[in-house]
């Protein structure tokens, strides 16, 4: 019988050694130096290049497709149809054809000899129209209390029509795969993927064969930010490529159809009214939203974001557009339901005269059981910000767009959100090998995130030994499988698994120990490179011989996640705060500085949880200002489909940026939650918000464009402008 | 223009355009460059071209695969590619150096800076016959995982990454804004950097690897 702890538990602050401290991600070196093998550069003997024909109409029937002759091009080793002759496409970018070739440029030319033939069809693609769309889908509304009574009775009330648009995940990496047969029932496939465990059943079923036919590999993934989950159309027609060929394939997206068909997420625009009785407490709250997300509509965002206003009634519409369909982005609806609730909830404000801050912290009490973490936070952000100092109300309406000190004005803007991060399942299997090596595996993967780090962490940790001893291995489906790396799961989630592997190392240490320091094992304890006897510093075993005591065949745990002991929770709150100069000529945007105050529990790895954070900001940064997916009404093509036009910010462009992670009681005694996700919801209300307090009128959509914004100015007072 | 640059040109200038011309063509691009009969007309001139230089005696190019030679962290090699090959695809897929990334293959997003006799370019913005006789250094020649480059353990230490897809091309427009100034001004490296983008967001890690080098002055 296996030995088990009593308990699993995190150490106490005080006990911690390694956790929650700044440590440098473990794969930093490889990266650094170019070292790190994505997908994208896995080279293989005999590899040959795929390219995809993509269709270029939104909406179409194949009326012809002939392929004859790209077969007969030079350097061509095998073409798969994929819609075929009589199929309907229903978006811009879909798989038509596909080619693998001895080269890239052999596959171009093979698609250029493909003859191919259309049936265009009509298309909707203007996802703001609820109106006109067809097939539009109304959902239930939900309704709490009275409020329509409610509203009657507001003290004050706003009326309000908020915007934000379909993104782009835009990977830098973008989709793709590299798939070998090692014989005619087994499959190699190297997939730039954020859920390498789902993947072999996924390849499995369509090419079938059993999944443990299948063996997934993803040592580095370059971003995928929810884009990446499923194999995808593209992902199994490199599979039959390679399995007619006879020989290995590699099929990356090339950028204009990673950002046309390999990343969307859904757009929300939203009619808001909401009233505040005389104090300034929140009374009741009215919103119709709409959106899309491609052919399958888009959720609902959950509105009202945080606040639970105690009459409230919120519908949605979900529209379907002929465009590829959505994708998890970080934080699925948050940033929109943030958008959408924080813009209200700050034009609310600034009608009846409130400070934002003094404000949102008047109606803490609609944020249930956050509500302590966010008067924490407002507290530390008023401090670190200086915003109480400050801050300034928005100029007089008699003021929009005159100045007298130049024409750039400033302002500030805050906002909240929150996210669940519950860790996944995990599974762990922990070796220590006689000489004192240990080894860690699982069929997880690093997004970035710093899941490495955080499981040798996490091991180190529990074994007592210097990080530099524990040997992470992860990105193998022949590890034990593990969870998709989605939703702030991934930390808690492995270092649930490892912390329960690597205790009942411990636990099965402990009993070898015992008798070799003639005590009892509830007597020992797990020192710095040591075990010993509690309260006698001069009886301990130095690691090498614990190990040692393992034998030759090495000691195997395993540890799952979830399991006994609280090692996960789930529920983070977050404040963030954003001063910007705006100039009123040019209607320029420039974001000054940003501050994040964040709570995540227990932090595994304070380093990297902060670049969780600075990252969650500038993408933050990036959607508030730049990103859109501009689709041609006429076409139905997505128009800006490189780096060009399709933007994002650059180093210069982020301004001064901040993190704080909360500690201390109420915060980091509680376990691990997961990070990802929450800090990039606040930013395009934060953003926003701060636009409207220095111009003195909201810029109703994102990005906060120079267009919008002289638009904005222009037709102030005017309230007819929204297109729906 | 020296001559090492001016055997250069006339050899980009050999390369069989109206090979290139419909290579593009055929990758989608063509609308960008001409369409329909414009297109054909364009081909035309350029196939006239190609048959006056071929009898004046100018090296023309393909379409098949020709060897050239490349010089890259201070190894030459010879590599068999079709002439429309990049150099970054060179580097990629013949030399076998997959440092340097290929994200928008159109010289915007900076994921494959080398080091052009010394200056930052996008590898995948020049071609591959065309980078002969030229220095090319890539990420992989700056230090090891084990044995980093300060300015690479300036980027651990800061955090300077999260996917690390965008890093080594961030890492080599900051070794080529060291090289030019060891202590560059925080606008001096605003703008050797903004060439190149993240999506993860980690510009405030890289702000932090460059300020500390700035400050320390360590860089060789």
């Amino acid at each position: 019988m296996a030995e088990r702890p009593e308990e699993y538990f995190w150490p106490a602050p005080d006990e911690r050694r390694l956790l929650g401290t700044r440590i440098s991600r473990l794969d930093g070196p490889v990266k650094v130096t170019g070292r790190a093998v994505y997908t994208y550069d896995v080279r293989l003997p005999d590899l040959l290049y795929a390219r995809i024909l993509h269709c270029p109409h939104a909406h179409a029937r194949v009326t012809r497709l002939d392929v004859t002759k790209a077969k007969e091009m030079p350097g061509v080793e095998a073409v798969r149809v994929v819609s075929g002759e009589g199929s309907e496409i229903q978006w811009a970018g879909t798989e038509v054809a596909i080619v693998a070739a001895t080269s890239e440029g052999a596959a171009g030319d093979a698609l250029a000899a493909i003859e191919i033939d259309y049936e265009v069809l009509s298309h909707f693609v203007d996802d703001e129209d609820r109106v006109n769309a067809p097939g539009a889908r109304e959902g239930d509304a939900a309704a709490e209390g009275d409020p329509d009574g409610a509203m009657a009775g507001a003290a004050v009330r706003h009326t309000g029509y908020y915007g934000i648009p379909r993104i782009a995940h835009n990977c830098l990496e973008p989709h793709g795969n590299v798939v070998r047969w090692d014989s005619d029932r087994e499959v190699t496939a190297w997939a730039s993927s954020q859920a390498i465990s789902a993947q072999p059943n996924q390849f499995a079923q369509p090419l079938g064969l059993e999944t443990s036919d299948v063996r997934v590999i993803c040592e580095y993934i370059g971003g995928g930010f929810g884009s990446k989950f499923s194999v995808d159309r593209w992902g199994v027609e490199c599979a039959e490529l390679a399995r007619e060929a006879g020989k290995p394939v590699k099929l990356m997206l090339e950028r204009q159809w990673e950002l046309t068909i390999a990343g969307d997420r859904p757009s929300a625009y939203a009619e808001v009214e909401l009233g505040a009785d005389a104090t300034g407490r929140l009374v009741a709250w009215r919103s119709e939203s709409w959106g899309s997300g491609g052919l399958g509509g888009s959720g609902s965002p959950p509105l009202p974001y945080v606040f639970a206003v105690p009459n409230r009634r919120h519908h949605h519409t979900s529209v379907p557009t002929h465009t590829a369909g959505a994708r998890a982005w970080r934080a699925p609806n948050h940033p929109q339901a943030c958008f959408i609730t924080l813009s209200a909830l700050d034009d609310l404000a600034a009608k009846a005269g409130h400070d934002p801050l003094v404000f949102l912290r008047h109606n803490l009490g609609f944020t249930g059981r956050l509500e302590s973490i966010y008067r924490e936070e407002l507290s530390v952000a008023d401090e670190l910000f200086r915003w109480s100092d400050n801050w300034k109300p928005r100029p007089a309406a008699e003021q929009v767009g005159r100045w007298d000190d130049g024409p750039v004005l400033r302002g500030m803007g805050l906002a909240v959100h929150t996210w669940g991060g519950r860790g996944h399942r995990s599974n762990c299997e922990l070796t220590v090998f006689p000489d004192g090596g240990v080894e860690v595996k699982m069929a997880s993967q690093d997004l970035g995130t710093g899941t490495r780090t955080a499981i040798a962490i996490v091991a180190a940790e529990t074994l007592g030994l210097p990080l530099a001893a524990i040997k992470v291995k992860i990105g193998d489906t022949r590890f034990p499988s593990s969870g998709g790396s989605g939703g702030s799961t991934t930390i808690g989630g492995v270092s649930g698994s490892t912390r329960r592997a690597a205790q009942n190392a411990v636990a099965e240490l402990v009993a070898r120990v015992a008798p070799e320091l003639e005590a009892e094992p509830g007597d020992l304890e797990v020192r710095e490179g040591a075990f010993g006897v509690k309260g006698d510093a001069s009886r301990q075993l130095p690691w090498k011989k614990v190990a040692a005591l393992v034998g030759p065949s090495s000691l195997t745990v395993r540890g799952e996640n979830p399991g006994p002991g609280d090692l996960n929770d789930s529920g983070v709150g977050g404040v963030q705060m954003a001063e910007v100069a705006v100039d009123v000529e040019t209607g320029i945007v420039r974001v000054e500085r940003m501050l994040a105050v964040q709570d995540t529990g227990l932090i595994v790895d304070l380093k990297t949880a902060e670049s969780q954070v600075y990252g969650g900001l500038i993408m933050g940064i990036t959607y508030a200002l730049c990103e859109e997916k501009v689709v041609d009404p006429a076409t139905g093509r997505l128009l800006n489909v490189d780096f060009e036009s399709y933007k994002l910010a650059g180093y210069a462009d982020v301004g001064e940026l901040s993190v704080h992670m909360m500690t201390g009681p109420g915060f980091d005694d509680r376990p691990v939650i997961g990070l990802g996700e929450p800090p990039v919801i606040s930013p395009g209300a934060a953003i926003s918000n701060a636009v409207a307090n220095a111009l003195g009128v909201r810029v109703p959509y994102l990005p906060l464009t120079p267009e919008r914004v002289l638009d904005a100015l222009a037709r102030h007072g005017d309230d007819s402008w929204r297109t729906a | 223009m020296s001559r090492e640059e001016k055997g250069r040109d006339e050899k980009l200038t050999g390369l069989s355009r109206r090979s290139f011309l419909r290579g593009t063509a055929s990758a989608g691009l063509a609308s960008l460059i001409a369409c329909g009969p414009e297109a054909e007309g364009e081909i035309e001139k350029v196939e006239g071209e190609e048959t006056r230089r071929r009898e004046a005696g100018v090296e023309v190019l393909g379409p098949g695969a020709v060897t050239i030679e490349l010089t890259v962290n201070g190894e030459a090699q010879a590599v068999v590619v079709e002439p429309r090959t990049t150099l970054l695809d060179a580097l990629r897929q013949d030399v076998g150096l997959t440092g340097a990334k290929r994200v928008c293959d159109r010289g915007t997003c900076g994921a494959c800076t080398v080091l052009a006799d010394g200056k930052p370019v996008y590898a995948c913005a020049l071609l591959a016959v065309a980078s002969q006789g030229v220095e090319i250094e890539t990420v992989e020649s700056f230090g090891t995982p084990d044995e980093l480059h300060p300015l690479q353990q300036a980027f651990v230490d800061h955090d300077g990454q999260q996917c690390g897809f965008c890093t080594p091309g961030f890492v080599v427009a900051a070794k080529a804004v060291l090289d030019g100034n060891p202590q560059p001004s925080p606008d001096e490296v605003a703008e050797g950097l903004s060439g190149n983008f993240c999506r993860c967001g980690t510009y405030a890690g890289i702000q932090g690897a460059m300020e500390s080098l700035r400050k320390g002055g360590r860089h060789g």
